[in-house]
């Protein structure tokens, strides 16, 4: 019995040392590839390359995934704001809402599912199938040369992806408020642009959209390069990707948003 | 896929990117409306500021003219210090009359000035003399039944 005992506590302590272990592993990786990004951002048609899947790609997701949840928070807002009859309110709802949270955080977690997984898949499968070894032997870097041109576009592409599904969002909630629905048109926008304040709430959105995207591709990044060149470690390590950067950017837009909201009405 | 499609494609990508951000600070945000840049700051003291925030506007007529910058609480006059940066197109003489205002039954506050006739202007650091705080509703009410109390006294 105290046998079993000790066992579990080291099972226990095996997991919390190799998890640690991991962690000191990806920041070492994380500095490596900002270090090695120099020769990636001068030859930048590999950043362009990638921009295209990361970025262009994602966008039909994103549009649309923006369109349907502005109308559903223009349709949810004047539901409850007509009680109390000031439902012109519900442009500063749904804009607030988009620019400030849904904008950044959903724009993010679909990004993490549609490109994060992607990119890991593809250099976890280049690491399977000894590509990246490979260009090792011939002396090209493949950390500057696979890794750093994804992370970037990544980066790059974030805050344009958060943008356009706050103002799909915004659209959408204006198409069923006002088109639909008939709210004043011209109560919608007043009260929206006297609400939404250019530094304080588009700003802070932005500074947020390009922090999750650092967070996505970082873990999206890593997870492939660190995958068990098999194929039941590369679809494993595309599903934690998608976990882990899902946690991540949820409990990174907590500390962010308990920074830049707090204490200001 | 050519590579000048790829181009292309996230060039427009870009340029949609850039003006999803355009038509947020310009249609969705207020930027066109004040440019905090050109300002000037006055200060006006307040027995009672009720629900003020910082960031609250300051209208004349209605137009919003300003925003409220700080919020302070002074300990020499045991009232509030309030911070407006003003737009600098909109001079203001100095016996600017400046009260403290809702915008609605229910709507925020704030800050609002009617002009005077005074010839000289309110210049940076400046401060305003005449102000009337805010209504409290408690003390509204309360009044208006001590008045009602000695009504009913007189007759």
């Amino acid at each position: 019995m105290p046998k079993r005992i000790v066992a579990s506590i080291q099972h226990i302590g095996h997991r919390v040392i190799e998890s640690i272990w991991r962690l000191g592993r990806a920041t070492r990786f994380f500095i490596l590839v900002l270090l090695k990004s120099g020769t990636s951002l001068r030859r930048f048609g590999l950043v362009i390359r990638e921009l295209y899947f990361t970025g262009v790609l994602s966008l039909i997701i994103i549009v649309v995934s923006g369109l349907f949840v502005g109308m559903v928070l223009g349709l949810q807002g004047y539901e409850t704001l007509q009680k109390y009859g000031s439902e012109s309110a519900v442009g500063t709802l749904v804009a607030l809402s988009l620019v400030r949270e849904l904008g950044p955080v959903v724009a993010a977690l679909l990004f993490a599912s549609r490109a994060g997984s992607a990119i890991t898949a593809e250099i976890g499968l280049m690491k399977a199938t000894e590509q990246l070894a490979a260009m090792g032997l011939m002396a090209v870097d493949p950390i500057a040369r696979v890794v750093a041109p994804r992370f970037w576009s990544g980066v790059i592409s974030m805050p344009f992806l958060a943008a356009m599904f706050s103002v799909m969002g915004v659209f959408g909630g204006y198409l069923v408020t006002v088109v639909f629905i008939g709210v004043d048109e011209g109560s919608f926008w007043s009260q929206m642009q006297s609400a939404v304040d250019f530094r304080f709430d588009i700003l802070n959105g932005f500074i947020k959209s390009c922090f999750f995207g650092v967070a996505v591709t970082a873990i999206a990044v890593f997870e492939g390069y660190d995958a068990p060149p098999t194929a039941e470690g590369v679809s494993g390590a595309t599903t934690r990707t998608v976990v882990t950067s899902s946690l991540v950017i949820l409990g990174l837009d907590f500390i962010l948003t308990a920074f830049m909201f707090r204490g200001v009405s | 896929m050519q590579r000048t499609t790829m181009d292309l494609w996230v060039g427009l990508f870009v340029i949609t990117g850039i003006a999803a951000l355009m038509v947020l600070s310009l249609k969705v945000g207020n930027l066109n409306v004040y440019n905090p840049s050109q300002s000037y700051v006055i200060t006006g003291n307040f027995e009672n500021i009720g629900g003020l925030k910082v960031r609250a506007p300051v209208k004349s007529a209605g137009v919003v003219v300003g925003r409220v910058t700080d919020i302070q609480f002074s300990t020499q006059t045991y009232d509030a210090v309030v911070t407006m940066s003003m737009d600098s197109r909109f001079p203001f003489p100095k016996d600017t009359f400046a009260s403290i205002l809702t915008s609605g039954l229910l709507g925020e506050q704030y800050i609002g000035l009617s002009a005077g006739g005074d010839q000289a202007m309110l210049m940076d650091g400046d401060k305003i003399m005449k102000t009337n705080s805010a209504m409290v509703l408690e003390e509204l009410i309360g009044r208006f039944l001590f008045d009602k109390a000695s009504e009913s006294d007189s007759f």
